[in-house]
């Protein structure tokens, strides 16, 4: 008796869960894989969730869990936040796919929003920021920077959005300095500011005397100070305390927008599910200031560059284009399509060393 | 002058009173905390303790979700608990629960996508191989050149993650998954998943492990010589020597089990509730394991209700971060406190209290 | 690959930086354990001393004061687990691990106003003309004050419970605690300033990396390092100059596979990822193979719980 009344209460709860989403004021939920003080990407996506707080005041109800471990854990935290009555969940990190999936399936009327991932059902959409297109940036302004034409890059995992990044970097930089060569140091873990440290130190005394980073924290910026005449970007949020030397640009997450809009879709019933990679152009990837350590006709071609890809002129992965071992990728003029990006786990023609597998 | 008097045996109205009391305790320390974060402390209070296990919006949900995070907790402490009564140290059960995933889940994917029965015991027989060969190194290591376990074994945790992690971006990466890191789903792969048994309850094939174990080890500890064993080399190494006992031998077996339960919990997880090897599938659960096994008290009992409890405060934790905007630091604060209260209260179920001067006998 | 782009001198100069948060911690535990109390709570300690001194050279703009409000915060943390080991005789191992929930928690609520900031730099210690020789000028005076006074406390550290009676009596405290109460020294009393100067020491490894070596807060930025620390301890079969072999030896592979790395060797990056911990455990099974050498060396009381029963 006892066990079927516990399954009652489930088909309950489950059937309930609709019912209790009609409140007036709209609940958008948020998980978050680090803590809301990563000073990174957690961190942007907090800023993001407060935007929607900001703009819609009274009307909305955020609420959100951090430090949420990918696998059982978030699928039952999900569920729980559905259980609560939240009418739009955004999950913020790769590991949350399959979760989300499964989850919306029991909550036909909730809608979830999947960050860098490519599963979709009716409730559930995706979104992702095109953070090649500011490496791009980067690329250029380190080539036309770099002395001793060794550019060091610092590496979390080699999964395709990092791997991304190193060759839209290494494309440019190419393209403004034809000697340039790049040091990867894969750090081979998310979160670790004091092997960042090291590895940022490694690459300075091995020569580098740019360093782009793919790892959140501001190591590589103090360590690069302390060299003196090494340059740096800041990544996932300006590192401005580190402007004009060492960092001389960064690339800055901007979730607020897309997070405005997807609520308002919410609020007006004209939300549906979809897949949206947006880049510099509609603002999710954010340029910061480039520091008056640049030369001044190297920040005009960045900034030229840059409006060419915000307007669509130009694709920073445009042919001709060849993969490392020599194949050919895309021919004169062809640009890459989404999917090819999506999965990458190649190097383009000229970098050096082997991305582990 | 307050000073404590050892009782001639453990009072066991106090053995029953203390959690209880170190709860109540916890509840007025951790109410103060809350309310300095400015957030209502018998609301926060409630939401931990109340909600997961009686709220009507949740329970249903929440209460069988107990089983399914306390059911690795479980079987891991009991494991460990073995070795630290023979004053074994098996930091590692970590490692051994990520190399045991690591296996099982291999078996699975090797034979993908077979619709065989035989699958699924064979992974769980990979999965406790794995943990316990991964134990083997320390034990072996130990046995041979006496080095010490404790550093072995928790080394061996981060080159564990490190094979996680290769893992995941490499050979068992989802050929299906478009060059994204982590495994197939096995929750998609009928033959070698580990679904809910019964729906609704979280009964899955690790907590029935878990509960197997529990059995398991009270029958070793009371009924059997090895248990005998093992409890005598922890209280007097000397002692056991004159009664035969071989100490290679018990490192083999205190290891070599707590390993081979903690691959099992790694197994049951990945093909159970995780779904997939993924670069950050471990999540701690080797490490809180052995505070579940000191809370407790390394008695089999002790250890099912200690991982109940900390699963109680894990998930009533959640809920009350995003029911009323308490951020996770507090919750790790308010788990800490609650443990140094249940440590601490202990001392009354050993100890009287004497109030005054010492008195002439 | 091109690996005469490693050059030696430097990698030994970047791996004594990097090595310090960890000799620090590693040091204070030792001598933790040598009283006989096993504290597992290291990374908690640190963490807790990396916010504190973080927050008080935000705060004051000096990076000294940050560093001895580390070593207090530190200190004060430890002494929970110290009331509850000591006092109320709670279980050691279950205690420490609960004051490294307690501490990550503790220091995250502290931190949220830090993130972002950027702390006041610590300067480069300058030894002048010292600093040019080539080779040892590199190698021994370039550093920090944090470098040379890690240095300096392992040394203390080593002297002291050699050669003072303070020293000798700790020993013998970690030894056997009821002939040491026996004879009429304060076991609990002594375990407690112990206890107290190990998480001093952890919290000055915490600082050294929100101050130094990254410098910035970020949640749980120790990543581990305290772990690192009690193996070094054990590692170091309990004596002080082996911390420091421990110490540079686990920061160096670190270091140097970094460098490798940056080299472009051809071994898969997992591996050279996780030799930092194959090689600790390497020499050790080579040092603790050597059985005339390989006394055990772990205080007998280490662990164990102790009443005054008289």
């Amino acid at each position: 008796m006892k066990l079927t009344s516990i399954l009652a209460g489930a088909a309950l709860a489950l059937g309930l869960a609709g019912a209790a989403t009609a409140q007036d004021k709209t609940k958008v939920g948020f998980v978050f894989v680090g803590p809301i003080g990563d000073g990174g990407w957690t961190y942007e996506h907090n800023q993001g969730r407060l935007a929607v707080e900001e703009e819609f005041g009274d009307a909305v109800e955020t609420i959100y869990q951090e430090n949420v471990p990918e696998g059982a854990d978030a699928e039952r935290v999900l569920t729980q936040m559905a259980l609560s009555g939240a009418d739009l969940i955004f999950t913020t990190s790769f590991g949350y796919m399959d979760p989300t999936i499964n989850v919306a399936q029991k909550f036909p009327d909730v809608k979830f929003e999947h960050a860098t991932g490519y599963k979709r059902a009716d409730n559930v959409g995706t979104y992702s920021a095109r953070f090649y297109e500011g490496r791009a940036v980067q690329g250029h302004i380190a080539g036309k920077l770099t002395e001793s034409n060794i550019i060091g890059y610092i590496a979390s995992f080699p999964i395709p959005e990092v791997i991304r990044g190193i060759n839209s970097a290494y494309i440019h930089a190419k393209k403004a300095n034809p000697d340039v060569e790049f040091k990867v140091i894969w750090a081979y873990t998310w979160f670790d500011p004091a092997k960042e440290a090291d590895a940022a130190q490694a690459l300075i005394e091995q020569g580098a005397d740019v360093i782009l980073q793919h790892t959140d924290s501001t190591a590589p910026q103090a360590a690069a100070e302390k060299a003196g005449d090494v340059y740096t970007f800041g990544q996932a949020s300006d590192m401005a305390e580190y402007a004009p030397m060492p960092r001389v640009s960064s690339i800055i997450d901007n979730w607020a927008p897309y997070y405005i809009d997807r609520v308002q879709a919410v609020i007006d019933g004209t939300w549906e599910s979809d897949d949206t990679w947006d880049g510099i152009g509609p603002g999710m990837v954010g340029i910061g200031e480039i520091s008056s350590a640049v030369p001044e006709d190297v920040k005009a071609e960045a900034l030229a560059l840059k409006e060419a890809i915000a307007n669509g002129d130009y694709h920073p992965f445009t042919g001709p284009l060849n993969k490392q071992d020599g194949t050919a990728w895309l021919a004169e003029g062809e640009t890459a399509d989404d999917g090819t990006l999506l999965g990458m786990n190649f190097y383009v023609e000229g970098l050096t060393g082997s991305i582990p597998q | 002058m307050i000073r404590l008097e050892r009782r001639p045996a453990p009072s066991r109205a106090w053995t029953v009173a203390t959690p209880l009391l170190a709860v109540a305790l916890t509840m007025v320390a951790g109410g103060l905390l809350f309310a300095a974060l400015g957030k209502d402390p018998v609301a926060a209070i409630r939401t931990i303790f109340w909600d997961p296990l009686f709220n009507d919006q949740f329970a249903a949900y929440s209460r069988p979700q107990l089983l399914v995070k306390a059911g690795p907790l479980i079987l891991i402490a009991i494991g460990l608990s073995l070795g630290f009564r023979a004053n074994i140290w098996n930091i590692g059960a970590e490692g051994q629960y990520i190399i045991g995933a690591i296996c099982g889940a291999g078996v699975g994917l090797a034979f993908y996508p077979s619709e065989s029965w035989l699958v699924f015991p064979l992974m769980v027989i990979a999965g406790g191989l794995g943990g316990w060969a991964w134990a083997m190194i320390p034990a072996i290591l130990k046995t041979r050149f006496q080095t010490n376990e404790i550093l072995v074994s928790l080394l061996l945790v981060y080159v564990a993650e490190q094979i996680l992690a290769s893992m995941s971006l490499g050979l068992m990466r989802n050929p299906e998954g478009g060059g994204f890191p982590g495994s197939r789903n096995f929750q998609q792969y009928p033959a070698a998943s580990n679904p809910e048994l019964i729906a609704g309850t979280g009964m899955h094939w690790g907590v029935v492990a878990a509960f197997v174990a529990v059995i398991g080890a009270y029958v070793l500890l009371n009924r059997h010589m090895l248990g005998f064993h093992i409890r005598l080399t922890g209280q007097s190494p000397r002692a056991a020597r004159f009664a035969g006992v071989r100490p290679t031998r018990l490192v083999l077996f205190c290891l070599g089990a707590s390993g081979a339960l903690a691959g099992l919990a790694g197994l049951f997880e990945v093909s159970g509730p995780a779904g997939q090897i993924s670069i950050d599938f471990n999540q701690g659960y080797g490490f809180t394991a052995i505070i579940v096994a000191f809370l407790g008290r390394l008695h089999p009992v002790g250890i099912l209700l200690a991982g109940l409890l900390m699963a109680l405060t894990y998930i009533g934790g959640e809920l009350a971060q995003f029911m009323l905007g308490l951020p996770a630091a507090a919750i790790q604060l308010f788990q800490g406190m609650l443990l140094f209260f249940l440590l601490g209260v202990d001392v009354l179920s050993n100890f009287r209290i004497r109030l005054g001067r010492r008195e002439a006998a | 690959m091109d690996l005469s782009a490693i050059n030696p001198v430097i990698l030994i100069a970047s791996l004594m930086a990097a090595a310090t948060p960890i000799l620090l911690a590693a040091t204070g535990e030792l001598v933790v354990e040598k009283s006989g109390v096993l504290n597992l709570g290291v990374e908690g300690m640190m963490i807790t001393g990396a916010i504190c001194g973080f927050a008080a050279a935000v705060e004051t703009g000096s990076p000294a004061l940050g560093f001895v409000a580390a070593a207090l915060g530190g200190a004060a943390l430890s002494l929970i687990f110290g009331f509850l080991t000591q006092v109320l005789m709670s279980n050691q191992v279950a205690t420490g691990l609960a004051l490294t929930l307690f501490g990550l928690g503790l220091s995250a609520l502290i931190g949220q106003g830090y993130v972002g900031i950027k702390p006041p730099g610590t300067a480069a210690l300058n030894l002048g003309p010292l600093s040019d020789i080539p080779v040892i000028g590199r190698i021994l005076f370039s550093h920090d004050l944090m470098v040379y006074l890690s240095l300096a406390l392992v040394a203390g550290v080593w002297a002291g419970l050699r050669y003072t009676r303070a020293g000798l009596v700790l020993r013998a405290v970690g030894e056997n605690h009821d002939a040491a109460h026996a004879l009429g020294y304060k076991v609990v009393r002594l375990r407690l300033a112990a206890i107290a100067f190990g998480g001093a020491m952890a919290g000055l490894g915490g600082a050294y990396l929100s101050l130094v070596r990254v410098p910035q807060w970020t949640e749980g930025m120790t990543a581990g390092a305290g772990w690192i620390a009690l193996a070094i301890v054990v590692f170091a079969s309990w004596k002080a100059p082996r911390v420091l072999l421990g110490a540079y030896l686990f920061g160096g592979v670190a270091v140097l596979q970094l460098n490798l790395q940056a080299a472009g060797l051809a071994v898969p990056v997992e591996v050279l990822s996780m030799s930092p911990y194959l090689v600790t455990i390497l020499v050790l099974v080579i040092m603790s193979a050597d059985r005339s050498r390989a006394a055990i060396n772990a205080p007998a009381s280490l662990g164990r719980r102790f009443h005054a029963s008289s």
